[in-house]
C-alpha cells in the first residue's frame, strides 16, 4: 500500500527511510528494559529487536509458540519459525507461553496486527461482512484475543485507511477499550488494554478516561489532514505533534543488523 | 511396494524393534487403521513448523471425508487437509501461515463460498480445550475473550450439535463462582479428538517419543485422544533416549501406531533436522491462490505420488538438501527465505 513511499527528514542532514521502517522505530520506542514482549512477526518483530539493541536490551521476547527470549541472529518469518527456538532461554509450548502473557508479577507488552480497529482499540482478525457468510475471511485470532485479553498492555500494527479505522467492526476478535471507559474492567479483565495504535502515517494513542482514540504524532512529511481524511471515525487531533524522525543509528542497525535480507522491511 | 514402505514392513517382520513391532505401521496402514470419515482428528504442529505433513498427504490419498478438524494454528497441514476436501467442520483458532500466507488460501475459499462449517476460538482457548480433554474434565475456564464476537457469534448451531453430539454450547459466560459480582469467566468445553496425528523427531525401539525444539500443543493434543500416532525422524535405540528422560514426552502406553516418515514433516520445519522449505512455500502460496492450479497442485504433488518416498523423490535431494538445519543451530542458517 504506502510501503514503497519514501518519507523525506525534515532535518539538513536528509536520511531517507521507509513508511515500514517508521513504523518499526516508532513501535520500538515504546519498548523499556524490563518489559516481556509478546511478538508476533511483521513489522512487530523489527521494533522489538531495534528496541533490544538500540535502548531496551533488558527487554526479553518471546512467542506464543512457546520460545522464550530467543537469540533472533536471523529474522523469524512465523512465530513457529525453527529461529525462535534458537538459544532460547527455555523451549516450551502454548499453555507455559499464555501463562506468561497473563503473569501478575510481569509488564507484558504485546504487538498485534488486524484488518480493522476502532475508536476504542478493539481488533477484527477474522472476517469482513456476515460471521456466517463473510465476503473476505482471515485468519483468525490466533493468539491475539488472548494477549488482547491478558497482557499488561498491547501495541497495535495497522496499515491507515477508511476501511482499517472503522466506526463499526465487522468482528470483535480481541477486546480493547470495549466501549471505552470503565467497560473494560466491568468486563471482567483485571488489566491490559491497547496503549497506541502505530500506522504507516502515525502514532495513535488513548485518552486517560474516555479511552478514545486521538492523534498523539504525525510522521514527518504527513499532514494532520491526511491522517484525518484515512480514518473512518471522528479522531481528534488537538495534540498531535510530529515525529521525532529515526535516526541514522536506528536505520543503520535496522537495515545491517536486524533485516539485512529485507524479508520484513521489503 | 516402495524402500520406505519395505523398511517398515522389514522390521517388523525381522522384528528389529521388538517392543514396537505391532505399532510400527507405514503411513498408509496407520490412516487406514485409525482415521474414519468423521472423525474428529487433532494435527500436531504450529504454521510452517513440524506439521505431520507425511500424515496428512496420507489421509488426502486416501480421500478420508467428512474429518471434524480441531486446530489451534495449523497452516499448511490445516490448508491441505481442508482444500483437498477432507474436511466438513473445523474448529479453528488461526488459518494462517506467516509470511507465506497471512490467511491460508484454500482455507479462506473454503470459508467465504460456505463448503466449510467454521467456529472460531482463539489460540489459548483451543490450547485449554486440549488441556481440558487431557484432565478428563468436561471444560475449562479462561479470561480471555469476554464481550468478543468469539463469545456472541456461534458457527456451530445447536440445534446441529444436538444433532452431532457435540457439546451443547460453543461456550459459557458464568459468574466466578468462588469470586464477587462483575467477575466473569468463560467455560470452554473440553476436546477430545478421535486421533492426534503428529510428528516428532525421536522414537526410541520401546516406544517412548522426544520432540526437539517447541512442542506447541502437540502433548495436550496427544493426551486427549482416544489414539494416538506419531510419525517420526528416526528410531533410536531406547538407551539413547533413557539416558536424558527430561527430555522425553510421551510413554509408549499413549501411542497407538509409530510411523518411520524421515523428512515427514515437508515442507513445514522439523527442529535438529531441517528447515520449512521456503521455495515449496512459494509454490504453494502460488498454486493454492487459484482452483485450477490449486487442482495440480494436489495431482502432482499428493495422488500423483505413491507414498511418502515417492514423494521424497519428487521434492529432490537437492532442495532437501537446501533446508537441511544446521546440527547446532537446529535450522538452516543463510537459507534464501524471499
Amino acid at each position: 500500500m504506502r510501503e514503497e513511499d519514501i518519507v523525506p527528514n525534515t532535518e539538513t542532514q536528509v536520511l531517507q527511510y521507509t513508511s515500514r521502517e517508521m513504523m518499526a522505530i516508532a513501535a520500538g520506542r515504546f519498548i523499556r528494559n524490563g518489559d516481556v514482549l509478546f511478538a508476533g512477526t511483521g513489522v512487530a518483530m523489527l521494533a522489538a529487536c531495534v528496541a533490544k539493541r538500540i535502548h531496551a536490551p533488558k527487554a526479553v521476547v518471546f512467542f506464543e509458540t512457546g520460545g522464550i527470549d530467543p537469540a533472533l541472529t536471523e529474522l523469524p518469518l512465523a512465530v513457529a519459525d525453527p529461529r525462535v527456538m534458537d538459544e532460547t532461554s527455555m523451549n516450551s509450548g502454548l499453555i507455559e507461553s499464555f501463562s506468561i502473557v497473563a503473569h501478575r508479577k510481569l509488564h507484558t507488552i504485546a504487538f498485534l496486527g488486524a484488518a480493522q480497529v476502532d475508536r476504542y482499540g478493539n481488533l477484527n482478525s477474522t472476517c469482513i461482512g456476515d460471521y456466517h457468510k463473510p465476503t473476505v475471511r482471515f485468519s483468525g485470532s490466533g493468539g491475539a484475543c488472548d494477549a488482547g485479553s491478558l497482557a499488561s498492555a498491547f501495541i497495535v500494527f495497522m496499515q491507515h485507511g477508511r476501511r482499517k479505522f472503522v466506526e463499526q467492526l465487522d468482528y470483535l476478535t480481541t477486546p480493547g477499550w470495549l466501549t471505552g471507559g470503565d467497560s473494560r474492567r466491568a468486563a471482567g479483565f483485571a488489566r491490559g488494554g491497547p496503549i497506541a495504535v502505530v500506522s504507516d502515517l502515525g502514532v495513535m494513542k488513548f485518552r486517560e478516561d474516555s479511552k478514545e482514540m486521538y492523534l498523539a504524532e504525525y510522521y514527518p512529511g504527513v499532514t494532520i489532514d491526511e491522517i484525518l481524511e484515512h480514518t473512518g471515525f471522528q479522531l481528534d487531533a488537538s495534540d498531535a505533534v510530529e515525529a521525532i524522525p529515526p535516526n541514522e543509528k536506528e536505520l543503520r542497525i535496522l537495515r545491517t543488523n536486524v533485516d539485512p535480507q529485507r524479508l520484513i522491511l521489503g | 511396494m516402495s524402500d520406505a514402505s519395505q523398511r517398515c514392513e522389514l522390521a517388523r517382520i525381522s522384528e528389529q524393534y521388538p517392543d514396537i513391532c505391532d505399532k510400527l505401521l507405514t503411513p498408509k496402514e496407520a490412516v487406514a487403521r485409525y482415521v474414519k470419515n468423521e472423525s474428529m482428528i487433532a494435527i500436531g504442529g504450529f504454521t510452517i513448523n513440524r506439521n505431520p505433513m507425511a500424515l496428512i498427504y496420507e489421509m488426502v490419498r486416501q480421500r478420508v471425508r467428512d474429518l471434524h478438524l480441531v486446530a489451534h494454528s495449523n497452516g499448511q497441514g490445516l490448508d491441505v487437509l481442508v482444500g483437498a476436501g477432507c474436511v466438513r467442520r473445523l474448529e479453528v483458532a488461526y488459518g494462517g501461515n506467516g509470511r507465506f500466507a497471512p490467511t491460508c488460501f484454500r482455507f479462506r475459499k473454503a470459508v467465504e463460498r460456505g463448503e466449510l462449517l467454521v467456529e472460531d476460538y482463539s489460540n489459548y482457548q483451543m490450547t485449554l480445550r486440549f488441556l481440558a480433554g487431557a484432565l478428563s474434565v468436561p471444560f475449562v475456564p479462561t479470561k480471555s475473550g469476554l464481550q468478543t464476537d468469539l463469545v456472541r457469534y456461534e458457527g456451530f448451531s445447536e440445534e446441529m450439535r444436538a444433532a452431532e453430539c457435540l457439546p451443547k454450547k460453543k461456550l459459557i459466560v458464568t459468574p466466578n463462582p468462588f469470586g464477587t459480582d462483575g467477575d466473569d469467566v468463560l467455560l470452554l468445553p473440553a476436546l477430545t479428538p478421535d486421533v492426534t496425528l503428529l510428528h516428532a523427531q525421536y522414537v526410541g525401539d520401546d516406544g517412548t517419543v522426544r520432540i526437539k525444539g517447541l512442542s506447541f500443543a502437540d502433548l495436550e493434543q496427544a493426551k486427549a485422544a482416544g489414539a494416538v500416532i506419531v510419525s517420526c525422524e528416526e528410531i533410536v535405540p531406547r538407551w539413547y533416549l533413557r539416558q536424558d528422560p527430561d527430555q522425553n514426552c510421551l510413554p509408549p502406553f499413549l501411542v497407538d501406531a509409530y510411523v518411520l516418515a524421515p523428512y515427514g514433516a515437508h515442507p513445514t520445519a522439523c527442529h535438529y533436522f531441517y528447515d520449512y522449505d521456503p521455495a515449496h512455500l512459494n509454490m504453494y502460496k502460488v498454486m493454492a491462490k487459484d482452483d485450477a492450479q490449486w487442482q495440480r497442485y494436489l495431482d502432482e504433488w499428493v495422488y500423483g505420488v505413491a507414498d511418502h518416498e515417492d514423494y521424497l523423490d519428487k521434492v529432490g535431494g537437492s532442495a532437501l538438501m537446501r533446508i537441511r538445519a544446521d546440527s547446532v543451530l537446529g535450522f538452516a542458517p543463510g537459507l534464501d527465505r524471499r
